[in-house]
């Protein structure tokens, strides 16, 4: 009886064990086998792996750069140009892609009949048709379209659109970094502000407007570095010169490259449709019973608004969001189909024509995307475990 | 509050109508006359105010028509519809103007301007768009640079395929599991060999030359045929109880999740070929394909395990509890279940994947909007792009729409058994 025993339970663990040594075995057979190739190819190629070319000096010239580049600097720096430029170009995007999606969202949900169906199609068409043609479309046709610099779209004689891009004025400040600490400082006492709103909410039951307190602050405190800290803001507006008979330019301004209004427009309005939908959904999703059941204890339309509704629609609405922005970061590698220099186009496109080292550059694109998501992913979990609701 | 506003009321129900429908009218004919005929009659006002003229009159004259249970079903109707505030009037107002502005032109550019006849750039001249254009480069368009006296072997495979999808709704209940599987497994190999060539006295094609349209339905039926069952093992994978698969599990379909397309389609183009031992060549569409295939799997796999965690624990219970193993229970109980739950998902992750097969411009094969982006780089077709952009959206919009609207349906369909 101990014998059948033994064997039923040498059977079961077996049973488990087998699957997973053979999926061990071939994920490690597998990385071998892959290995001992690129070492070969690697070998027969006369490169080494390694990163050391990062340090190298990179003789290529990038477009547009938040930072200071040129070709004398390593492969490195023009990594971080990249990555910048991919963060500018996301940034932008998610910033317009949200106000665009909110505003569509709450439209579609209008008793008016117009805005509502307005909205729909809106998401219908541009949802539904390839953001790469959607970027194509706006690079290579609508922007295009813009008149030469002789004759640019003025716009009260402060910026100016042509086919070269737009030009903005640039700022010019004094004490730069004054007036950014106050603007951390603001946020800063916002938070604590909330927090002391919060407490006096659950204790007491008093009602305090952050919102008009938090705003206040937001601008009352960067405010004050103009007056007191000796904080000073002018504009230069980008004036056209002549560089010879034919070629005119616009200096002293900022460039705002079409690649990146192009790449901005085409990932905020695409993202934007999905970002709708759910806003759309989380406002659904909040049960007719909790606005009825708030007014019936005597709040105030606003007050149902900012205390029952936004916080259960909006317990719904930011995971799939956040996933969106996610989308929205990874879809701006698109750039390099149109000669914006992203990491994508920098790192993966020019540096690895150049030195050739496609495992290793590849590797540490992938990677940056991977560590963005992965990171993003973990936030999302945490916050997810944060807002369930907690069932009494 | 009590403003003394005039209040329209039900009693002078025609009166104020009649103002008001008088106000919205002279309100348009403002706006029309500004448009069409660059007339502009509320001119003798200063500039900024005769420029606001029509919503100001529209909105006077929408608030004057605002009469709750006014009796009249048609007043009724667009008070509750177009006009349940003011600031829902002006909303409506500024959406009926901006259509006004904008859609007959661009319906000039689309139709009533356009040119259709002719044989080259030269031939469009009236102002609008030049359908000659995609007229000419329509073959491009949907085969690539597939040689023209071969292209009806594309036709023949995508003819038949329509047949096979078309008589399995008449095959008996009987072999519609053969059949189908001859669909999947069978069919795609043969639509292969025919399209590629190579044997039975058909000119081989390299892959390089196909294209177009036809590469797009190529390129995502292979993919979602082959990604769906490593998507399913995925996902039963990351539900097992076996921590070492469970975890490659995880790790796999993360990695995938984790970078965009575009940096897997570089890998698949530059990074792979290192990966395999010295002078092997693998094509250059079957790198691209494994490539997408296992993007999506990944994805694939996520909408699957969605499906597995919303089913019952009690399905497992009950399956177990008739002696099923874990093959039998998930290939027969959980899965046929679960996947029916998923279907919105499949159909999404699969319109996902349509709209990224452009992509694939990245290793050099030029699908439908590749081929655009050549065709309007072409010295005798410049200036283009509008043309090309245009048609390539609207075929990918038709056929994505028409998907979504499909998955919809089915989702409806289904749904009524719970």
């Amino acid at each position: 009886m101990n014998l059948k025993n033994f064997k039923i339970n040498l059977s079961n663990k077996n049973k488990g064990l087998i699957p997973q040594v053979l999926t061990v075995l071939f994920i490690i057979l597998a990385v071998v086998y892959f290995t001992i190739n690129a070492q070969n190819n690697m070998g027969n190629r006369g490169i080494s792996f390694g990163f050391g070319f990062l340090s190298q000096e990179s003789s290529f010239d990038i477009a547009f750069s938040l930072i200071d580049y040129d070709g004398s600097y390593s492969y490195a720096r023009a990594f971080l140009v990249g990555l910048l430029n991919t963060i500018l170009v996301s940034a932008i995007g998610i910033f317009f892609a949200t106000i665009l999606g909110v505003t569509v969202g709450i439209s579609r949900l209008s008793q008016n009949y117009l805005i509502s169906k307005t909205a729909e199609w809106y998401v219908e068409i541009f949802r539904n048709i390839p953001l790469i043609l959607q970027i194509f479309f706006w690079y290579f046709a609508a922007l295009r379209a813009l008149p030469l610099t002789v004759d640019s779209i003025n716009f009260y004689d402060i910026s100016f659109l042509n086919v070269k891009g737009w030009y903005v004025p640039r700022f010019i400040w004094t004490n730069f970094s004054l007036f950014f600490y106050s603007i951390i400082a603001a946020i800063i006492s916002i938070f604590f502000v909330s927090k002391y709103a919060k407490k006096q909410r659950d204790e007491f039951g008093k009602q305090i407007p952050t919102l008009y307190i938090s705003l206040g602050i937001l601008i009352g405190l960067p405010f004050l570095t103009f007056l007191l800290g000796g904080v000073t803001l002018s504009f230069k507006i980008p004036e056209l010169t002549q560089l010879s008979k034919t070629i005119y330019v616009y200096q002293g301004g900022v460039t705002i490259i079409p690649e990146l209004i192009s790449l901005a427009l085409a990932l905020s309005m695409y993202t934007a449709t999905f970002i709708a939908e759910n806003v759309r959904a989380g406002i659904l999703g909040v049960n007719k019973g909790q606005k009825e059941a708030a007014a019936s204890i005597g709040l105030t339309k606003s007050q149902i608004l900012k205390l029952v509704v936004m916080p259960q629609a909006l317990r719904i609405i930011i995971p799939p969001t956040t996933n969106q922005y996610l989308n929205l970061t990874k879809n701006s590698s698109l750039a390099a189909a149109i000669a914006y220099p992203d990491i994508v186009l920098v790192f993966a496109g020019t540096a690895l024509m150049q030195t050739g080292r496609a495992i290793e550059i590849i590797s540490i694109t992938m990677l940056t995307y991977l560590s963005l998501s992965l990171s993003i992913s973990i936030f999302m979990n945490w916050y997810n475990k944060k807002m369930a609701i907690k069932e009494k | 509050m009590n403003i003394n506003l005039i209040k329209p009321n039900k009693e002078n129900l025609t009166n104020y109508v009649s103002i008001g429908g008088f106000l919205v009218l002279l309100g348009f004919i403002d706006f029309l006359a500004n448009t069409f005929f660059n007339l502009n009659v509320t001119g003798f006002l200063p500039e900024r105010l005769s420029y606001f003229m029509p919503i100001i009159f529209g909105t006077i004259g929408l608030y004057l028509i605002r009469i709750e249970f006014s009796g009249n079903r048609l007043l009724d109707k667009i008070n509750t519809n177009f006009n349940s505030s003011n600031f829902n009037a002006i909303l409506s107002l500024l959406v009926i103007f901006v259509l006004i502005k904008f859609v007959p032109p661009l319906l000039n550019w689309f139709i009533f301007d356009a040119d259709f006849i002719g044989t080259k750039k030269e031939d469009c001249t009236s102002g609008g768009a030049c359908w000659v254009f995609v007229k000419v480069w329509l073959n491009r368009f949907v085969y690539g640079m597939y040689p023209d006296a071969e292209q009806w072997r594309i036709n023949a495979a995508f003819l038949i395929l329509f047949f096979l999808v078309g008589a399995s709704f008449f095959v008996p209940v009987k072999f519609k599991k053969y059949f189908l599987g001859f669909l999947l497994f069978i069919y795609p190999i043969i639509g292969l060999k025919l399209i590629g060539g190579g044997d039975f006295g058909l000119k081989y094609v390299e892959t390089g030359a196909w294209g177009g349209l036809s590469l797009t339905f190529i390129v995502s039926a292979f993919a979602l045929i082959l990604c769906f069952p490593i998507g399913m093992f995925l996902a039963l994978g990351r539900r097992s109880n076996l921590p070492a698969i469970k975890y490659s599990s995880i790790g796999f379909i993360e990695l995938w999740r984790g970078v965009p397309l575009i940096t897997v389609l570089f890998m698949s183009a530059v990074m792979f070929p290192m990966f395999l031992p010295d002078g092997t060549y693998v094509d250059k569409l079957i790198r691209v394909l494994i490539a997408i295939t296992l993007f999506e799997a990944a994805y694939m796999a996520e909408v699957i395990r969605g499906g597995l965690q919303a089913l019952p624990k009690g399905q497992y219970d009950a399956a177990k509890s008739l002696g099923m193993g874990y093959w039998r229970m998930h290939f027969l109980i959980i899965l046929p279940q679960a996947l029916k739950l998923v279907i919105p998902g499949i159909a999404n992750t699969f319109l996902a994947l349509v709209k990224d097969t452009p992509l694939i411009f990245v290793v050099g094969l030029l699908e439908l909007a590749g081929m655009v982006n050549l065709a309007k780089t072409n010295p005798k077709w410049l200036g283009m792009a509008m043309e090309g952009y245009v048609f390539a959206g609207l075929v990918f919009w038709v056929i994505c729409y028409a998907m979504s609207r499909y998955s919809q349906n089915l989702e409806t369909k289904l749904s009524t058994e719970r």
